[in-house]
């Protein structure tokens, strides 16, 4: 059992929660990722790690309420207990380059900004990029921006930074000339896909990608988090999270992300509609 | 012959009670429910103790079969659980996933030759059962005896709940040692949970296993995934383990490199199993989804194969094909498991080799598997048949495949632990029997040395490996 000691709501959207984990703060480092179960019969759910204490010995997660299983989760409050909290999983990102562009967007920024504080910290030259779809979405902002040379915010309906999908400012920095080691960007697949046109088409020498594809094991084990990359099969939480970014099939990744939609959707309005009983008991 | 009693000169076994292929092909209960009292005397008085003892000899750990037989047939049951004890760690476990036809029972004196009346091949004795109803007897009946174990206060670390962890941490429990198991998931046992069902093992048989062992004074850590969240040096050095097994087993699903393997309705059958029963994905109430399709292709032979495909049975489907490219000879599966499987209506694609999988363009889901006919050529490197290409295709219509060629070793240990050697298979390499790996003080065995084996094999090397640990040990 793993204690909350701090939960932060973003919006109605995004929590945040600090967890008790002292063996794995200790190891956890930028771009791996954990896996909890809420309760004793909850299915897995990857999330990757927004931060650590190691001295507290807690790692932070941020989570976004898409499903049955992440709306249970969000049920749980400070002082309640994880039931199975595991990691740290997969390979960190590495934090080499002397020029680099971090972009996030939406929940991604939770694992952007992490990235982007490694690079800043180890002396290199961070330009961060973070897209939102409004203004009430937006998370960490102040902290990601302390983590940045250079810091751009946009937003899809322009309701706060510039109007627009992270691409533009991108975009807009490599017509205007400047240089990047390295582009990584963490977000939905179509951003990320997306991304790495335009660092193609600008003849950017490195793009990484953050895949957070459907896993239940995370150990290699099961085979669901796979994708193509370079041609290859290849299993997100072994061999990646991070993958480059030119080699990765990203409409494959797309569709398989989709293959328990419907599933999803019934069983989260089931859970809503079940606190709804409870409630209203 | 033993004197106490007629032996029962009947041909074939007392047949397995089971649940109807019609009724079980829709419930998760277990398939086989096992002999009565009677029916395992009576099936007892099958075996003559002939002085050979070839079931001793072919049985992995050398269970002294004969003599628990006897005790059996005697109606003393508690007397044979405590001489099938003296080898074997799973007994209930073993009596029901073992391959018996090509270990104990392949040999039995009882099963050479033919009926003179029915002209069928004679049976030998159902060893299996009966160590199962033994097992299953104990379970049931036998008192809680508390053993009196002298700790001797030497640390032991054991990496991986399946079926080698699980008795390598028993036997030195029993010994005295302070054992700690790390498991990576979130429950205990291994792949008697995430991989074979429970309509073939019950859950509950497995969670005893666990219960017994905690009872022993073992601690079991879940959630720990050896490698990542402490490194074996760690372990050592820090932690204090004096010695480490690991039976990490052989858990990487192996897919085919065809076309269309990553589409959406395409499992390992890892996946498929673990979504089942880890994750209990066949309960109604379950938060973890599993497509419940309606024509299933399950590709490959072996025991994974036939779970897989008799899990898609239950979980609604309407059509489920077995498509292997060698032919029913070759088959690897145990073989009862084939012959539920068959009666359960499971259409075997003998001789097909899948070539492409195929997407609905409108919903990116299978909607085919393209299989070409194979013939059997001369032996190939297993000295089975190989397989040859015809160049004759068909297709099978299906809304999920799901492969089940096997496993490799999952590489997270070795590629976080210096001087642990592995060979091109990715198999940890080991001394010799003891189990003792590259690194010192770190043993290994089960899957993890042998790739996917069986469970009385990981067993066997579990026990091996605890006798090497104590020696090594007590001999400071």
């Amino acid at each position: 059992m793993f204690k909350i000691v701090r939960k932060k709501v973003f919006n109605p959207t995004e929590t945040l929660l600090e967890i008790e984990a002292p063996l794995i703060a200790k190891k956890a480092q930028p771009g791996q990722f954990i896996i909890l179960r809420a309760y004793e019969d909850s299915e897995r759910i990857p999330l990757t790690i927004g931060g650590y204490d190691r001295e507290k010995g807690t790692v932070t997660i941020i989570f976004q309420i898409v499903g049955a299983g992440t709306f249970k989760l969000n049920q749980l409050e400070e002082n309640d207990y994880i039931h199975d909290f595991v990691g740290p999983l997969g390979r960190p990102t590495e934090i080499e380059g002397e020029n680099v562009c971090v972009i996030g967007g939406g929940l991604g920024v939770a694992i952007a900004y992490p990235i982007a504080k490694a690079f800043h910290d180890a002396g290199k030259h961070v330009v961060s990029i973070a897209g939102f779809r409004n203004k009430d979405l937006v998370i960490l902002e102040d902290e990601f921006r302390a983590a940045s040379d250079e810091f751009v915010i946009c937003s899809d309906d322009g309701s706060v930074g510039t109007k627009g999908v992270v691409t533009g400012p991108l975009e807009e920095m490599l017509k205007s000339g400047k240089k990047f080691d390295k582009v990584i960007s963490i977000g939905p697949v179509i951003m990320m896909k997306f991304v790495t046109k335009v660092c193609k088409e600008y003849g950017v020498k490195e793009c990484v990608c953050s895949m957070n594809p459907i896993m239940i094991d995370g150990t290699g084990m099961c085979g669901c988090c796979r994708l193509t990359v370079g041609g290859k099969t290849k299993f997100a939480c072994v061999d990646g999270p991070d993958f480059n970014a030119y080699e990765v099939d990203f409409d494959e990744a797309m569709q398989r992300g989709t293959m328990y939609k419907a599933f999803e959707k019934k069983a989260y309005e089931e859970a809503k509609c079940n606190l709804f009983k409870k409630e209203a008991k | 012959m033993y004197p106490e009693y007629k032996p029962n000169m009947a041909p074939f076994k007392n047949p397995m009670p089971s649940q109807d292929p019609k009724v079980r092909a829709r419930n998760f209960k277990e398939v086989a429910t096992g002999y009565t009292a009677e029916m395992a005397m009576d099936e007892a008085k099958r075996c003559l103790g002939c002085p050979t003892k070839p079931c001793v000899a072919h049985c992995p750990v050398n269970i002294n079969i004969p003599d628990f037989i006897h005790e059996v047939a005697l109606g003393n049951f508690e007397k044979a659980y405590e001489i099938i004890s003296e080898s074997s760690s799973l007994p209930a476990v073993c009596g029901r996933v073992c391959p018996q036809e090509s270990q104990c029972e392949g040999k039995c004196t009882r099963g050479i030759g033919i009926d003179p009346v029915t002209k069928k091949p004679k049976e030998p004795v159902a060893i299996g059962r009966l160590e199962r109803f033994v097992a299953d007897w104990h379970n049931e009946h036998a008192k809680e005896t508390k053993i009196d174990i002298v700790k001797n206060g030497h640390k032991v670390a054991i990496i991986g709940s399946g079926p080698s962890g699980l008795t390598c941490a028993g036997d030195l429990a029993k010994k005295g040692y302070d054992v700690t198991i790390f498991e990576a998931l979130h429950l205990a046992g291994g792949v008697l949970v995430y991989g074979i069902p429970e309509f073939r093992l019950p859950k509950s048989i497995v969670q005893k296993e666990v219960d017994g062992l905690k009872a022993l004074g073992v601690k079991v850590e879940t959630n720990m995934v050896i490698g990542r969240v402490i490194s074996i040096d760690e372990l050592q050095k820090e932690y204090g383990f004096e010695a480490i097994f690991i039976g990490s087993g052989a858990g990487l699903p192996r897919f085919m490199g065809i076309p269309g393997e990553n589409l959406k309705g395409v499992y390992s059958a890892n996946e498929f199993l673990t979504r089942t029963n880890l994750m209990k994905a066949y309960l109604d109430n379950s938060d973890t989804p599993i497509e419940h399709a309606k024509h299933v292709a399950v590709v490959g032979g072996g025991n994974v194969a036939m779970d897989a495909a008799r899990s898609a049975l239950r979980l609604g489907a309407e059509k489920v094909y077995i498509v292997y490219r060698r032919s029913l000879e070759e088959l690897p599966a145990r073989k009862e498991e084939v012959e539920h499987a068959m009666e359960e209506g499971i259409e075997f694609k003998l001789l097909n080799n899948p070539v492409e999988i195929i997407e609905d363009p409108e919903t990116h889901v299978v909607s085919k598997m393209k299989i070409e006919k194979m013939e059997l050529g001369e032996p190939d490197a297993s000295g089975r048949r190989k397989p040859v290409a015809t160049g004759e295709y068909d297709n099978l219509d299906v809304d999920c495949v799901i492969i089940a060629i096997g496993t490799s070793p999952n590489p997270l240990i070795k590629d976080t632990t210096e001087g642990l050697e592995t060979n091109s298979h990715g198999c940890i390499i080991t001394k010799d029997e003891s189990g003792l790996t590259t690194r010192e003080h770190v043993y290994a065995g089960g899957d993890a040395v042998t790739g996917a084996a069986t469970v009385i094999l990981a067993m066997g090397a579990g026990k091996h490996a605890a006798k090497a640990i104590d020696e090594e040990l007590m001999g400071k």
